[in-house]
């Protein structure tokens, strides 16, 4: 039995109901009970003091790579569940891009399995849309939709034969299955560790050019009209690439998007003297690109900001450039980034928090995000007006791999609620 | 972003990485202090004592026997002790990062490193890396920088022309892979040079190029003339053929150094070239040869400027 | 501190000198001081052989202390060094480091038969053991204090005390 818990002199903002206001909150038996004033008869187990915070949905992150099964050097399970509710994340969905690749029921189950046993953040696999994500044979998704998967991915890996992305997304569209795809055109991405601009120019690092995206983005667009298949395309970076999801969504197809939440900082320059911590797929683009993705997202054409969560261990960076393993780690900077992104594009809370919550929960077709009566007791309580050092200390996640190393950034969660009990509570 | 490794916090020379963001003093000083050890090689003892009981190691990741015997002479001729790692063929075949070679050699006693390596950045990851009296010159990363070949090519210039405030330079060919190309452009711009060109065809010539401080070029005609200066660049065997370009007979044909498109230039002008040269290929025989390559000279320089380098950062 | 005139230092110099040089003598300044005054010694001597510079930067002893100096000429001995006897010159003989660092260079140009050393002033307090044949005062110099030679437009030489 989950205790009741009251979260008391809250200011609650749930972007889904549009709700920001001073109201308690009261959940049991897993889930949010009430919102302002309290059933009839309840009383609490247990009451957390949210004076001066912010009572929020759980965040839901749709890209975090746990490293299970695998790369257990880089980071584990424990770590990274235990670094996702830190951050505030209740729900996240894991790319299939493990070792071996989330292609077969029994690693799915598997993974699922640890992770409820660990009981604190909600994973939701995302399965392989090929055999190894070999971009060759189609997986068993009927098997995997089964077995716990939400979505079909490659995550980082591409598909080169057209053909077989065609009947991919035919296959998928057969069961309604939705299809998860970063665009990039591996010829024109070939060699390239960096965007192909004056910055790479300058450091003679070997370009990705934009146009490695916009024209796969262009290929995928024309492959949904022909199938109507649900498309979510991953890790967006380019002006072009927004404006051509903002068209197609007018045009009414079935598409979604999201953006990594560094993408809305960053950018070339930041790669300064050779800062492996910057290196990222996709590239940090120009600063043109950075404010393109930033009005996508502000605008609603960017549905949801994630972490893009990648443990990646010192030595692999530690190594010249482009030698270095591409990635950053995420969880614990979801939140607080995305905040400082809000705060800088003028936005009200409920705005910013809706593309971490409610928006992803959209994508991902879950119950998740929102904390309307009935809802899955899923919260964040956090404290907007207090900032963190981003130092390695400071992270609990085994990646400590990060381009912020040093800055303050606002935004501190001080509990975070699973399934209506407490999973994680900030020592003071 | 953090302040540049290159300099100490007196603001002195202490790393030599890449030419750009230097101030114009260090790289005139630096060509001055060079001018004084020219005369040194025609001495009977061919040797100052200034860096006697410093070890130079030279951590060549990438083969190049010409460049690591201009550093090894200079070195020689500095007093200095000199140990040659030729690491293409040993630890970090062996799985040994490049940290870990750095560290092992450190051990050592190593004062300075000279580095050339296949990544554009591993002279920085080096230097961020080193001890506090440790100095790293940058032979070669990638396609970034090749410091020391930009100012040599810079005291060649300043030896046949006297002054850059007045001068046309074009470099010709693939700019795009090449670290000689960027470190003379940043040279050539810090020094005050009013003209820089660049000549290629597009699938030579980086992304934004001009952003670097120059002007571009396809035809090699319109860019060469009433140039002062001409620098042919070496095209790799593997480029010759592919997606960037058809054949090295087409290269030649329309950005080959050939004696009629050389008269475009003017006529006191100078033929350079960091070496080795495809002769034939971007540049005909008998320019190579002729009155105006100073293609030779050029490697004496070469030495008279490391050594100049290795005695200003010796002494940082 | 009232300084004597170099002029004066200078002519005296050159008739100390006068019976010992021979057609075959080679003279050598150090620069910077010691070049300017060498020039005027070479000229009003007649010698024969061509005069000698020396730029002392690459042999100075504190190197690792205070770096590469900032401003290096390059040195020239345009004779052959070797079994030649030298007359070194110098402005101020002080601590006799200089010198030490000229002959270091010297020797590495070949092996001269034997090196005299002329200097304008020896202000004493040497810290080797060096000393000059010819010279044209001692004096004593505040501590910490640098005696330096100048030369003006028309080639007028005058001493001073830097701080």
């Amino acid at each position: 039995m989950t205790p009741r818990i009251h979260i008391r002199g809250g200011r609650l903002v749930d972007p889904k109901s549009e709700v920001d206001a001073k109201r308690d909150l009261y959940v049991a038996d897993g889930r949010v009970v009430a919102a302002g004033a309290a059933p009839d008869g309840f009383r609490a187990d247990h009451t957390i003091e949210a004076a001066g915070l912010v009572v929020a949905p759980g965040l839901v992150d749709l890209a975090a790579r746990l490293r299970e099964p695998g790369f257990e050097y880089k980071a584990t399970l424990e770590s990274e569940m235990l670094a996702a509710v830190a951050g505030g994340v209740t729900s996240l969905a894991c790319p299939p891009d493990t070792d071996p690749p989330l292609d077969e029921p029994g690693l799915v189950e598997m993974l699922t399995r640890r992770a409820r046993s660990l009981n604190l953040a909600k994973v939701y696999p995302v399965g392989a849309l090929t055999a190894k994500l070999e971009g060759e044979r189609l997986t068993e998704m009927a098997e995997l939709a089964d077995h716990g998967c939400v979505a079909f991915s490659q995550a980082n890996a591409p598909i080169t034969d057209t053909q077989v992305l065609w009947r991919a997304l035919q296959y998928a569209a057969t069961f309604g299955f939705a299809v998860w795809l970063r665009p990039q055109d591996s010829y024109l991405a070939k060699n390239g560790v960096a965007h192909d601009g004056e910055f790479a120019t300058r450091l003679g690092l070997p370009g990705i050019p934009a146009l490695a995206e916009t024209v796969a983005v262009g290929t995928i667009l024309q492959l949904v009209r022909a199938t109507g298949t649900r498309v979510h395309l991953c890790r967006l970076s380019t002006a072009e690439g927004v404006a051509m999801v903002r068209a197609a969504k007018r045009e009414g197809l079935p598409v979604t998007c999201d953006v990594a939440v560094h993408h809305l900082h960053l950018s070339d320059m930041d790669i300064g003297y050779f800062d492996s911590h910057a290196h990222v797929v996709p590239p940090f683009r120009s600063g043109r690109d950075r404010d393109a993705l930033r009005a996508g997202v502000a605008d609603g054409t960017i549905d949801a900001v994630c972490s893009d969560h990648t443990p990646v261990d010192e030595d692999a960076k530690q190594t010249p450039f482009g030698e270095s393993e591409p990635g950053a780690t995420g969880l614990e900077l979801l939140l607080p980034l995305a905040l400082k992104w809000g705060e800088e594009a003028r936005l009200p809370l409920a705005r910013t928090l809706a593309r971490l919550t409610c928006e992803p929960a959209r994508v991902l077709g879950i119950d998740a995000g929102h904390l309307g009566v009935g809802a899955p007791g899923d919260v964040c309580v956090f404290d907007p007006g207090a900032h963190f050092k981003v130092t390695a200390g400071a992270l609990r996640s085994q990646g400590k791999n990060t381009p912020y190393l040093g800055y303050e950034l606002p935004g501190v969660v001080r509990c975070t609620l699973v399934r209506g009990d407490v999973r994680f509570e900030a020592r003071s | 972003m953090s302040a540049n490794p290159q300099l100490n916090a007196k603001g002195g020379l202490t790393h030599l990485l890449t030419l750009e963001g230097l101030p114009r003093e260090i790289i005139t000083h630096i060509l001055d202090t060079a001018t004084s050890f020219v005369g040194v090689t025609e001495r009977e003892v061919k040797k100052v004592p200034l860096l006697r009981g410093i070890s130079v190691f030279n951590l060549f990741f990438e083969n190049s026997t010409r460049t690591r015997t201009t550093f090894e002479i200079a070195a020689k001729r500095l007093s200095a002790d000199v140990i040659n790692l030729n690491i293409s063929t040993s630890s970090a075949s062996k799985g040994e990062s490049l940290l870990d070679t750095v560290d092992n050699l450190s051990a050592m006693h190593a004062d300075m490193f000279v580095v050339r390596h296949a990544q554009s950045g591993a002279a920085h990851l080096i230097a961020r890396h080193a001890g506090p009296y440790q100095h790293v010159i940058n032979a070669g990363d990638g396609r970034h920088a090749h410091p020391t070949q930009g100012l040599l090519d810079a005291y060649t210039i300043r030896h046949y022309k006297k002054e850059f405030s007045g001068l046309a330079v074009a470099i010709v060919g693939d700019i795009l892979h090449s670290r000689v190309a960027r470190s003379l452009i940043h040279a050539l711009n810090i020094l005050g040079t009013p003209d820089v060109r660049v000549i290629g065809p597009q699938t030579l010539l980086p992304t934004g190029v001009e952003s670097l401080g120059v002007r571009v070029f396809h035809d090699m005609r319109k860019g060469l003339a009433g140039a002062d200066v001409i620098v042919m660049l070496r095209l790799q065997n593997e480029r010759m053929r592919g997606p960037l370009l058809p054949s090295a007979q087409e290269f030649n044909k329309s950005y080959g150094l050939t004696p009629d498109k050389l008269a475009l230039a003017k006529p006191d002008a100078i033929v350079m070239h960091p070496g080795p040269m495809n002769r034939g290929v971007e540049i005909d025989s008998s320019v190579a040869d002729g009155v105006q390559s100073v293609i030779l000279p050029q490697v004496t320089f070469g030495i008279a400027v490391r050594m100049a380098v290795m005695s200003i950062l010796g002494g940082s | 501190m009232q300084l004597p005139d170099a002029e004066t230092l200078c002519a005296d110099l050159v008739r100390q000198l006068r019976p010992h040089v021979t057609p075959e003598t080679g003279m050598v300044g150090i620069h910077t001081g010691g070049a300017w005054l060498a020039e005027r010694l070479h000229q009003e001597l007649g010698f024969v052989v061509p005069l000698g510079m020396l730029d002392i930067s690459f042999y100075r002893d504190d190197y690792r202390k205070s770096g590469l100096h900032k401003s290096v000429r390059a040195s020239k001995i345009p004779f052959d060094v070797n079994g030649r006897h030298l007359l070194l010159v110098d402005d101020v003989l002080y601590t006799g480091r200089t010198v030490r660092a000229a002959m270091n260079e010297l020797f590495d140009y070949g092996r001269p038969e034997t090196i005299q050393l002329a200097a304008l002033v020896d202000r004493g307090e040497r810290q080797l053991p060096i000393c000059a044949q010819y010279v044209g005062t001692n004096l004593t110099v505040p501590k910490g204090r640098m005696l330096r030679l100048d030369r003006d437009a028309s080639g007028r030489l005058t001493l001073r005390i830097d701080a």
